[in-house]
């Protein structure tokens, strides 16, 4: 058994108001056939801050999402986003999933796949009306995407599909922001807009949590950074938290992992 | 030819094996089992004739009916005349009803083709079978030797039906297995079960089977009143949920995960649209049959795909071309009496699929072809261009400025002055020309060649575009100089404007807008090019 090596994450000012913390996620444990993919997270996300989560492969990222978001049933702990079940916080969580995640070949335009984030407000079976199309519209523009409403989705570059996702998310003006991967394998351009996007959501006063992997622009995208290899590794503002030392704790991998239990064996044990 | 390809992309690869999988079964319609039927099937008919006037009563002898009769022949003029003119008005009523079962199957193949679960009809189709079988058994059992109620059959058939699925859907949650397995094991499971319930209930010798064989090779011949009452109950439920619905099927189609995270209920939406299917098919399973049922909701969905971008439009057409088929597939098996219905509506379907294949509009392969022989001209032409550009250039300039569009419009050249700048057969140059020439682009005078003003406008920005790639290449990617004109050449032809703005943009607006920037590399003869 693994015992977390750090304590709780400082505590942040308002946790008293539990009401402000965006996303807080309480010893959350999640399992895919028995084998623990996420490991006693516990993390309080602090509001209106652009969050990287950093990890290696398999550590577990796109998993906290999901699970946060109930697509993953947790095998124990509780996420609260702005105090409440996210049941009924919906409106105010916007989820961009890894563009991988769905089938471009669709036969839908940019606009209809926006529009998507609007669903909720319309509600059952009423039609996308007019007034939500413009909505959608603007929602695209803010990506630079206005020019490319109407053409089918296959028909996009890579980049672009990804900031038809991102503006799907933007459509429905939430106030925390998960966000699966936006930057793999985009070009510069959209990049650029992605992270023009992700300042004017701060500045709104939003939240984001973003899946990075790329460890370089970590400093320069977001304020905090939170470290994960299948469990919490290190959380915090970038400055404090993004030190070698804790990189190497989180993509040493599982032998790093294994040294530490090692190490604590020995502890415990009085060695071999 | 090379850049040609037939891409059938993602979603049509599930439908393609459906279809396909339908073929196969076509091949050989069941020969087998079918001459076990075959004699009740002969006399099947007969009670047709004898049994109400409101029957479709075939017209030629009962014999001919028979699946074991290879004999047919083509319809005479009357025959034709009679059938076409609907003026048989049984034909009448069972064209209306397979066209309103015809609809309601595109409808529902559409979001089934878009949620990537083609086969989900073909297991409900062949796990009906023994629920059909056991309810026929119930059935004997209450009343033994009475005609059995097709509302009971078909519970019957709709409960196994969904059970099938069910199972599906469980083995595939629960294990490890993988869904093309567990369609497998579910749908041979069930069909196997349905075949040894069959046998044991012909074996019952006070068993009134009428009405059986119906389900598994259909019948659209003997439709009754009642059959088109359930038909178009059935298109009526169809339509109705799949319009109020549209918006949330297409999202759980398109993105699962995300319609889960707004909130939707996934699992009651992928629950209406099987309980459409189930019912879809088990109503059409009495008209083509259990085992061809897939193919009416697939493939006038696969057909709509290739003439559409857009979920509304591509519905429309699948209910469009499901009617069609039907339709039509109706119409020819009243002309070919001989043949069951079932399959030949069924191989209308896939006449109307091949049509859409080759000819749809937006993904079709004439179309992709045509696209492709349009980009070839576009090529030849530029090139062309080009050519006459770089013969003109020097000669033309002024000042040391690059040639302007009416310097270039004054002095002639002739073919071989072309023939030397590319590496081009002289047919394909004297091709290239003839084009140039019917476009306005190039006048030809005593086999001196001169270009318009257009095609010296033309010229420039194709030299134009050439060249700016060029510098992008060598400034920005690092290629070498001396293999930069090959590269250029793969590419420039695809320029749109907003690309060009962007290359003016990158290499520091040196070009004021209709400059041609001097070639970065050594302008020489293509014969001199390794």
């Amino acid at each position: 058994m693994i015992t977390r090596t750090l304590p709780a994450p400082l505590p942040i000012s308002d946790q008293e108001h539990p009401g402000s913390c965006p996303l807080s996620i309480h010893d959350m444990t999640v399992a895919y056939h028995r084998r623990p993919v996420l490991w006693d997270i516990d993390y309080d996300a602090p509001p209106g801050k652009l969050i990287a989560i950093v990890g290696p492969n398999g550590s577990g990222k796109t998993t906290l999402i999901k699970a946060a978001l109930g697509l993953v049933p947790a095998a124990s702990g509780e996420v609260r986003f702005f105090g409440m079940r996210y049941a009924r916080q919906r409106g105010r969580v916007g989820y961009v999933p890894q563009r991988e995640s769905v089938d471009w070949d669709f036969p839908v335009s940019a606009l209809d796949v926006v529009a998507m984030g609007l669903y909720g407000r319309i509600g059952w079976c009423w039609p996308v009306t007019r007034r939500y199309q413009r909505e959608a519209l603007a929602a695209l523009a803010r990506v630079g995407m206005a020019d490319y409403a109407h053409r089918q989705i296959s028909q996009l570059s890579g980049g672009q599909q990804q900031r038809v996702f991102l503006a799907r998310a933007l459509a429905q003006s939430a106030d925390v922001y998960l966000m699966d991967e936006p930057f793999a394998g985009v070009d510069a351009a959209t990049e650029r807009a992605i992270v023009e996007i992700l300042r004017e959501l701060r500045s709104q006063g939003k939240t984001a949590l973003v899946v990075h992997h790329d460890l370089q622009t970590v400093t320069d995208y977001f304020d905090e950074v939170l470290l994960l290899n299948m469990r919490l590794i290190a959380a915090g503002p970038v400055e404090q938290v993004f030190t070698s030392e804790n990189l190497r704790k989180a993509y040493g991998g599982k032998l790093a992992l294994l040294d530490e239990v090692g190490h604590k064996m020995r502890l415990a044990g009085g060695g071999q | 030819m090379s850049r040609f390809r037939l891409a059938i992309r993602a979603p049509a690869a599930p439908c393609a094996a459906a279809i396909v999988f339908c073929l196969l079964l076509l091949a050989s319609p069941l020969r087998a089992a079918g001459e076990k039927f075959a004699a009740r099937q002969g006399e099947l008919a007969v009670a047709a004739q004898n049994d109400a006037p409101q029957r479709h009563v075939p017209r030629r002898d009962a014999d001919h009916h028979s699946l074991t009769d290879t004999r047919w022949q083509w319809p005479t003029w009357d025959d034709f005349v009679s059938v076409v003119s609907l003026r048989n008005v049984n034909t009448l009523w069972v064209l209306l009803g397979t066209t309103i079962l015809g609809v309601s199957a595109g409808v529902v193949g559409v979001f089934m083709l878009l949620r990537k679960r083609s086969l989900a009809g073909d297991v409900v189709g062949h796990a009906s079978l023994p629920g059909i079988a056991v309810a026929f058994l119930v059935c004997e059992a209450i009343s033994p030797g009475a005609e059995k109620s097709l509302p009971a059959l078909l519970v019957g058939a709709a409960v196994s039906g969904l059970a099938g699925v069910l199972c599906m859907a469980g083995i595939r949650r629960l294990t490890r297995i993988k869904e093309d397995a567990a369609l497998a094991i579910v749908l041979g499971t069930f069909f196997g079960l349905g075949i040894a319930l069959f046998t044991v209930l012909q074996s019952i010798p006070s068993g009134n089977q009428a009405g059986l064989d119906k389900f598994i090779f259909g019948n659209a011949a003997s439709m009754l009143g009642g059959d088109l009452w359930l038909l178009a109950i059935t298109a009526l439920v169809v339509l109705l949920s799949c319009a109020l619905l549209f918006k949330e099927l297409s999202l759980v189609c398109f993105d699962e995960d995300f319609a889960a995270v707004q909130g939707w209920p996934t699992f009651l939406v992928d629950t209406v649209l099987m309980g459409l299917v189930v019912l879809v098919a088990e109503v059409g399973a009495q008209t083509v049959g259990l085992i061809l049922v897939v193919a009416l909701l697939i493939v006038p969905a696969a057909a709509a795909r290739f003439w559409t971008q857009r979920v509304l439009v591509m519905t429309l057409l699948g209910a469009a071309l499901g009617g069609l088929s039907t339709g039509l597939g109706t119409i020819l098996s009243a002309l070919f009496p001989n043949f069951s219905a079932g399959p030949i509506i069924v191989l209308t379907g896939g006449a109307i699929f091949a049509v859409s294949l080759v000819f749809g509009a937006r993904r079709g392969m004439a179309w992709r072809l045509i696209t492709l022989i349009q980009m070839r001209n576009r090529v030849g032409r530029h090139d062309l261009l080009r050519a006459f550009y770089e013969a003109l250039e020097k000669s033309s300039a002024r000042n040391g400025k690059p040639a302007a569009a009416a310097a270039l419009t004054e002095r002639s050249i002739g073919l071989d002055d072309l023939l030397v700048r590319r590496r081009w057969s002289p047919p394909r140059l004297r091709r290239l020309v003839a084009a140039a020439r019917r476009q306005g682009l190039v006048v030809v005078d005593q086999k001196q060649l001169r270009l318009t003003e257009a095609g010296a406008a033309a010229a420039r920005r194709a030299a134009r575009n050439h060249r700016m790639w060029e510098l992008f290449l060598i400034q920005h990617a690092d290629v070498a100089p001396g293999r930069v004109d090959r590269y250029a050449d793969q590419i420039e032809h695809v320029l749109e404007p907003d690309v060009v703005r962007e290359l003016e943009d990158l290499l520091a607006r040196g070009y004021p807008e209709l400059a041609v920037p001097a070639s970065p590399h050594a302008l020489e003869p293509a014969g001199g090019k390794p």
